[in-house]
């Protein structure tokens, strides 16, 4: 794990990456990460996320300034950018029901090829997919998905990269940590080692890459 | 009494002690309102929390303790927050008592639909298939009709949630049930005839054998 300054966090990531973004209505979204990725006009990007917040807030300003080519995501319906970008065209988004969504992650983070979820059989999201019957019930093939980055935020981080979040600020955060080559750290309060107890560490420092420093 | 307030007092009466309730937007959160004397339950939010309570007093929100639809909420002693991993794995995997949530059109046979309307609304699905498809008990809480149409119809014109059958659906005219996968007329709002329901209902309605007045 090194740290970085949210300047050199954000040039590591090129224009087309894609990204997992933590949070849940922009809470939990690393906010700075965003406002630097704005500041450096990233264009082309593709965010997998649990949705797009509002507009003026997390991933919201990254869909006003027509930084993203692709979105995936549960749920658009309370940023109406999102919504006329994909309506003209700009924006690919791809709708996923939110338990599968994570869970799609959470197998790309694990080594697992995918998940068999009764969510969406008989569906439009069946379209395309294999259904697979176990013991008579129906099933939906759902493959596993990862990115080139995760951007995730947490509340407390120690000098070595152990992760603890607070409240419903958790939601995608811990997940995607699990699921991209490399792993981008902000957090509320960086600490020293120990005032994580190790039974209260959510995400392990060997995951971690790089914690952006505070100012 | 107006006709949101009809449909969350009749739902709040079918919550039991100790059971774990997911409530939806819109109607759905109203029923947190008329929790019965003596009742404790568990409210989980999608995005993390068991334990949601009231909206709390001005100056007492906190920016990570929210709703699924991002909005200040408070916990109640005993809540417990996690992974959104988590929070689908307690709705997909039978942990889940009861969910209501809203209906845009839910047919003869108990199919709801209620994420998109093509062409003109489409917000996602967010949490309601998965919630459609997993929870032990789905109630759907919504008015009998839109703009004077039947939301309560033969087939869904709209895409589908879920092909689970819904178990209620609560409207501020009716109490339908689907046993054998036929709709059927349970319960009547106060002051309303079977006859002003059977008229704002295009599915056709089995009468239950004895139709009882909606206690609310």
């Amino acid at each position: 794990m090194k740290t970085i300054s949210i300047e050199s966090a954000a040039a590591m990531i090129p224009d087309g990456a894609s990204l997992m973004i933590g949070g849940f209505m922009g809470v939990g979204t690393p906010e700075r990460m965003i406002d630097e990725l704005v500041r450096q006009h990233k264009g082309k990007l593709a965010v997998i996320a649990n949705d797009t917040a509002l507009p003026g807030r997390g991933i919201g300003k990254l869909v006003a300034g027509g930084f993203l080519k692709k979105v995936v995501a549960s749920h658009i319906g309370l940023n109406p950018d999102t919504q006329k970008q994909m309506i003209a065209g700009k924006i690919a988004v791809d709708l996923i029901p939110q338990g599968t969504l994570i869970e799609r992650i959470r197998a790309g983070g694990s080594g697992l090829g995918g998940i068999l979820t009764p969510t969406g059989v008989g569906t439009v999201v069946e379209e395309g997919k294999r259904r697979i019957e176990i013991d008579g019930k129906s099933y939906l093939l759902e493959t596993a998905l990862r990115a080139d980055f995760a951007l995730v935020h947490a509340f407390l981080a120690d000098y070595a990269g152990n992760l603890s979040y607070a409240l419903t600020a958790r939601n995608f955060n811990p997940v995607i940590a699990m699921a991209a080559d490399t792993v981008i750290v902000t957090a509320d309060h960086i600490v020293p080692v120990g005032v994580i107890a190790p039974d209260h560490v959510v995400t392990p420092a060997a995951v971690v890459d790089y914690l952006v420093a505070n100012r | 009494m107006d006709a949101q307030t009809i449909i969350a007092k009749r739902i709040a009466r079918e919550l039991r002690s100790g059971m774990l309730v997911n409530l939806g937007i819109g109607i759905p959160t109203l029923v947190a309102n008329y929790v019965p004397d003596g009742v404790g339950v568990f409210f989980q939010s999608e995005n993390g929390l068991i334990g949601t309570g009231p909206i709390p007093e001005e100056g007492m929100t906190h920016p990570t303790l929210t709703d699924a639809g991002g909005q200040p909420v408070s916990a109640l002693p005993g809540a417990a927050t996690f992974d959104s991993a988590m929070s689908f794995a307690l709705i997909r995997g039978g942990h889940l008592d009861m969910t209501v949530l809203g209906g845009l059109q839910v047919d003869a046979r108990g199919r709801l639909a209620n994420w998109m309307i093509p062409g003109k609304m489409v917000p996602g699905m967010g949490g309601a298939m998965d919630l459609v498809s997993g929870a032990k008990r789905v109630i759907v809480a919504m008015q009998h009709t839109a703009k004077g149409k039947p939301k309560i119809v033969k087939e869904c014109a709209l895409p589908l949630t879920s092909v689970r059958c819904v178990d209620l659906v609560v409207t501020e005219l009716a109490v339908i049930g689907f046993p054998g996968g036929r709709a059927t007329l349970l319960e009547t709002a106060p002051g309303v005839s079977v006859a002003q329901v059977m008229e704002a209902t295009e599915a056709p309605l089995i009468k239950s054998e004895k139709i009882e007045e909606m206690r609310l």
